[in-house]
């Protein structure tokens, strides 16, 4: 379908933006695997200081591009499913706000006064533009919902009776999400952190801070991960050539999202003080809820596909997996999406690990976390934002890709690099190899009294894999920005392409419907997160003045800092048989 | 239901089945072993480290993170023994990690974090900070040796 320019330029500018600050984060990712392997013994390279760098690393690739996509992909899945346009000023309202909170933020990040990491735990304190940027960047994301949710009325007053289409209802689960989810950080950020940052309020409550984060964090990778969903069921079955199995199952699914996702947060907080078992019990098994969907999403998509297989002339039990279109460059978006789906696999299993109690405490905050949802937000989340990104821009502007036979190869090349990443990341957790810290200064140095050797091989590994993907990604820029600077060779269109149902089961109201759901998500929530505010609000004591992240005493009492180098205090030895 | 093909009332049925068998091992791992930490209220008296003997085969550990060390930094105690761990922060949130015991804590300011665990072999247990806590956090490690001969 046509659309018009001023919608064009909006999804070219929500995909080019993060896109470009994505280099930053590529970089940064690679610098890590360098950082952390001991390859140099270095706090900063090129003026960027290790935690800084994980800081623009996490912000960029797991907060801005994520979100940024989800809204362009949003505008372009309603106006092409409603065959009608967003209402423009709000849309470049958001837009704005968006941007102007990344801009906030990445100066703050960038002049090195937010080196917080992007969960930004207190008493940990960021500059307050940080603080601010992340707002508006969030509440610039809601807008859409209710342009969107504006659109979805009018259209189902005309079109009753119709089931709404599978991606429309995706989307708008997604933003609900997103919407309910948020409102917590937001409170987190501009309640008890911002006027904490300025220095208003002298204290704050630093497990009351988490658990409001963690209602947020965790969502927000269902956030992520729904724009991927969408397209797995949307179009995955299109592009092998097949059909989508059931349509029904995937409203299931969508429907046990928007239940599940927000509250399950707490099994972040396994190891957190002040927080009690029941609390952390219960929102562990409800966590396993969410495995509902993706078990339903993994046998849809496996039948879609042989479906599809088998069309093409497969045989025998698995003989569809040789069938189907995995290096077509008129297909790319494929080779992404079917690249994503297998990372999904091992991402899911090691998330199944994470939120079993007793098994987090093995792996909790070790080098196995970022292992595991490198397989997940860096597997089909990414994957899925890279290739659709590409798809959009060439097709909305009518250009034609550049280097297709490079493009269908990418994902592969980022999955051997992921692989070999995760394995070495997971393995050195398994071992106690602390994630988010510089250990080549100390553990990865063999000069210091730290060394230690175990974590030669693990940290090795993450290398090699973190050298791939950047090839990877280096890639991907060159083809993207490629596109964007090669002729114009057709008119600009917006098509995605669409999978019809293999079982089109007719319309069930229940699941063509938010209401219920809504309630219900609204029930759980608060059986599950109630207590935990409690918890988080009587069990600490006094709260927490701000610190910066190179002093040991707080801001208001800090002496002029002179210098930034480190210097232990004297350590004490206490001997408990005197 | 006429709406469900064959073979998604057995993915269904597999489902369900796997499930159960996640939740069952789950409250079994919990009966078995239970070692989350436990949840305390606030007490001043958590904020001084010090490492406290019961009897001869149990201790009390205050342990008090700050930036960028521990408190103690290292504990001496004989095999055998087990220890409870109080852990708290006097800044920033830190974490506390002995990987090889599966002890996984966090500790933040104003919060005490506690956990319970038996020593039975000897050796030199290191204690690694594995939240970031600022420019040092890379220095971050203290040490429980169990056994030591200069402790008797």
């Amino acid at each position: 379908m046509h659309v018009s320019k001023s919608l064009k330029r909006l999804i070219f500018w929500e995909l080019g933006i993060p896109i470009s600050l994505l280099i930053i984060g590529i970089y940064h990712g690679l610098m890590q695997t360098i950082y952390r392997s001991g390859v140099i013994h270095e706090s900063k390279m090129a003026h960027l200081d290790y935690y800084q760098g994980l800081t623009l690393h996490g912000v960029i690739n797991a907060v801005v591009l994520t979100s940024f996509f989800a809204v362009a992909f949003g505008h372009a899945t309603m106006a092409f499913y409603f065959k009608r346009e967003p209402n423009k000023t709000v849309a470049w309202g958001s837009f704005w706000l968006m941007t102007t909170g990344t801009l906030l933020a990445a100066w703050a990040m960038l002049a090195g006064k937010a080196s917080v990491l992007y969960t930004f735990y207190p008493p940990l304190k960021a500059h307050p533009f940080f603080y601010l940027g992340a707002a508006l960047l969030i509440v610039g994301s809601w807008i859409p919902l209710f342009n969107w949710a504006r659109m979805y009325v009018r259209w189902k007053r005309e079109n009753a009776t119709v089931k709404t289409p599978l991606a429309v209802l995706g989307t708008l689960v997604n933003f609900i999400i997103w919407f309910v989810c948020t409102l917590a950080v937001a409170y987190e950020v501009l309640v008890l952190l911002l006027p904490w940052a300025m220095g208003w309020k002298a204290t704050v409550n630093v497990t009351l801070a988490r658990t409001l984060f963690w209602f947020f964090g965790h969502a927000l990778v269902y956030f992520w991960l729904l724009p991927a969903y969408i397209m797995f069921y949307t179009m995955l079955p299109k592009l092998a050539g097949g059909k989508l199995f059931s349509d029904l199952a995937g409203r299931i699914a969508l429907f046990l999202f928007l239940l599940f996702s927000v509250p399950v947060g707490v099994h972040h907080q396994f190891s957190d003080p002040s927080i009690t078992k029941g609390v952390k019990m219960f929102q562990g098994l409800l966590t396993f809820g969410v495995a509902i969907p993706s078990f339903i999403t993994a046998f849809t998509l496996a039948a879609s596909l042989e479906y599809a297989g088998r069309k093409r002339g497969a045989k025998g039990l698995l003989g569809y997996f040789g069938k189907l279109p995995y290096l077509d460059p008129s297909r790319f978006l494929f080779a992404y999406l079917i690249s994503g789906l297998f990372l999904f696999i091992f991402g899911g299993l090691t998330g199944l690990v994470n939120a079993s109690g007793q098994l987090n405490n093995v792996v909790h905050n070790t080098a196995w976390m970022p292992g595991h949802f490198h397989m997940t937000v860096a597997g089909p989340v990414f994957l899925g934002i890279i290739g659709m990104s590409t798809y959009l821009y060439s097709t909305l502007s009518g250009k034609k890709v550049f280097l297709p036979r490079i493009n269908v190869i990418i994902p592969y090349l980022w999955v051997v690099g992921i692989l070999i990443f995760s394995f070495g990341m997971s393995w050195g957790g398994l071992i106690g190899e602390p994630r988010r810290t510089n250990l080549g200064l100390t553990y990865l140095n063999p000069s210091h009294e730290l060394f230690t050797p175990e974590w030669v091989p693990t940290t090795m590994l993450a290398l090699m894999g973190g050298i791939i993907m950047t090839i990877a990604g280096l890639l991907f820029f060159i083809v993207f920005f490629g596109t964007m600077l090669s002729k114009r060779t057709t008119e600009g269109v917006l098509e995605l392409p669409v999978s019809e149902a293999l079982h089109d089961e007719k319309r069930i109201p229940l699941f063509d419907t938010f209401k219920p759901w809504l309630v219900t998500m609204g029930v759980i929530l608060a059986v599950a997160y109630v207590p935990a505010f409690i918890d988080a609000s009587k069990n600490p004591a006094e709260g927490a003045p701000r610190f910066l992240p190179d002093n040991p005493s707080p801001v208001e009492n800090a002496a002029p800092v002179t210098k930034k180098t480190v210097t232990p205090a004297p350590l004490v030895s206490l001997n408990a048989t005197r | 239901m006429s709406v469900m093909d064959r073979s998604e009332k057995r993915v269904i049925a597999t489902t369900g089945a796997l499930l159960s068998l996640f939740i069952f091992s789950i409250l079994y791992a919990r009966g078995r072993y239970n070692d989350l930490p436990e949840c305390l209220p606030f007490n001043k008296a958590y904020t001084e480290p010090k490492v406290t003997r019961l009897d001869d085969k149990t201790y009390q550990v205050y342990a008090v993170a700050q930036m960028w060390q521990f408190q103690p930094a290292e504990i001496f105690i004989p095999v055998g023994s087990e220890v409870d761990f109080f852990v708290t922060s006097r800044d920033v949130v830190h974490g506390f990690n002995i990987y090889e015991k599966n002890v996984n804590l966090m500790a933040v300011f104003g919060n005490i974090n506690k956990t319970t665990v038996k020593f039975d072999k000897p050796g030199v247990y290191k204690i690694t900070c594995h939240e970031y806590c600022g420019v040092g956090h890379q220095n971050m490690q203290a040490q429980v040796v169990v056994n030591d001969p200069a402790a008797h």
